[in-house]
């Protein structure tokens, strides 16, 4: 009971910094920033793989904004960066120890797509635009908005891609056996079409200010 | 994986059937952000081959003659990253040094570097597939070498759309990642071409 009143509690704190549910889709990293669309989207064929690396990415996402902001005022400007990514590092190898020990098949599908983590925009940006200048609680809660909003983008398109490429949902087939499968949906240009119509409707509703070129 | 390969083939893999970003999705961020001018997406693909390269080598033989005798292999993430970062700013001044003329093309863009996926990605690939350093070194030039081609590409058909009628949600980062994903299949044309992946 206790457990469901601090869950309510967090759930109102969350909502009261409405920064939590606009980075998930007004302000989703992704869609309207940009940013972090690197390497994730290799293993965006397969639903079980993508939800794997979501998770490992809003776990590195907030705790790495928590202890950059933790470190905030006793880090030197000059030299603050490469001490962002030592802190992302350090958590990307827990990642990355855990699913070799717990689950190595998937950490063997993933490759060094795990290790890209590090170098994911997204997670310096936070680092860098929010961290920086606010206390430990909202940057955890920021990083950890921003990672959702980010593995949202990540599911959708694996989602299409895996219902279209392999006809199933995580490993469940659900189109007829008839159907036919499409090859190009497995295959890397995919993601980059599936992104691209993601970005067209994410866009439309809100008529946002048209990208630069 | 890849022992015993002919490190010229590795360097043609890496350059178009398996290209970096075109297949293997490295370094998509700078990829879109700086390709919309093929003045400046030439000196960032420029510097990107440079640093691979090199860096593939480096890291070659820290991982091989450092990290493995210490039984250190789990730090590799940590220890590439700081090799990295610490062979661009070594560049970086050797550069300023040397050549102002130089470091106002290439400067800007050495510092997006670090934190280019393409960079730890091509180091983590040689890693995973057993390189030799010849094949490493050849495969770091081939991957970047692939990079390059793919951002000229892009921004050279990114100017061609700056006069044309597209709808206003996709226009930016939608048309370029449709452009992309069809520079992609077109890449695919390429696969058989050399027996490795």
């Amino acid at each position: 009971m206790s457990c469901l009143r601090s869950l309510e509690y967090w759930v109102k704190k969350m909502a009261d910094k409405k920064g939590f549910v606009e980075n998930l889709w007004k302000n989703n990293p992704v869609l309207v920033q940009i940013l972090g669309i690197c390497s994730v989207l290799a293993v965006t064929n397969d639903l079980i793989n993508t939800s794997i690396m979501a998770i490992g990415l809003v776990f590195v996402t907030g705790l790495s904004s928590l202890t950059v902001s933790f470190l905030r005022n006793r880090t030197p400007r000059n030299v603050r960066m490469i001490i962002q990514v030592l802190i992302i590092a350090s958590y990307v190898v827990m990642v990355d120890t855990f699913l070799k020990a717990y689950l190595p098949d998937v950490s063997r599908a993933l490759g060094p797509y795990v290790g890209l983590i590090i170098t994911n925009c997204i997670i310096m940006g936070r680092a860098e635009a929010y961290a920086q200048s606010h206390g430990p609680m909202d940057s955890f809660i920021d990083g950890v908005s921003s990672g959702i909003g980010y593995g949202l983008v990540i599911l959708m398109i694996a989602f299409v891609r895996e219902l279209l490429g392999f006809g199933s949902i995580y490993g469940v087939r659900l189109l007829p056996e008839t159907s036919t499968t499409w090859t190009i949906m497995i295959m890397p240009p995919s993601a980059f079409f599936v992104m691209a119509l993601i970005i067209w409707i994410a866009r439309t509703p809100f008529n946002k200010k048209p990208g630069k070129r | 994986m890849g022992v015993g390969l002919n490190p010229f083939v590795i360097m043609i893999a890496a350059a178009l059937t398996s290209n970096m970003i075109l297949s293997n999705f490295l370094g998509m961020c700078s990829f879109i952000a700086v390709s919309r001018d093929l003045k400046t997406a030439n000196g960032l693909g420029l510097a990107v081959t440079f640093v691979l390269t090199f860096t593939s080598v480096l890291n070659h033989f820290v991982y091989y003659y450092v990290l493995v005798p210490l039984g250190l292999e789990y730090l590799r993430f940590i220890v590439f990253i700081v090799v990295i970062a610490a062979f661009v700013q070594l560049l970086e001044m050797v550069i300023d040094r040397f050549s102002p003329a130089l470091y106002i093309s290439l400067g800007i863009f050495l510092p997006l570097i670090t934190v280019n996926c393409a960079i730890l990605g091509g180091v983590l690939f040689m890693i995973i597939r057993d390189y030799s350093a010849m094949q490493g070194l050849l495969f770091g030039f081939g991957s970047g070498a692939g990079w390059w081609l793919a951002i000229i590409a892009l921004a050279a058909i990114r100017g061609r759309l700056r006069e044309k009628d597209i709808p206003p949600q996709l226009n930016g980062t939608g048309i370029t990642l449709i452009i992309i994903g069809i520079m992609a299949m077109a890449f695919i044309g390429f696969s058989g071409m050399v027996p490795v992946r």
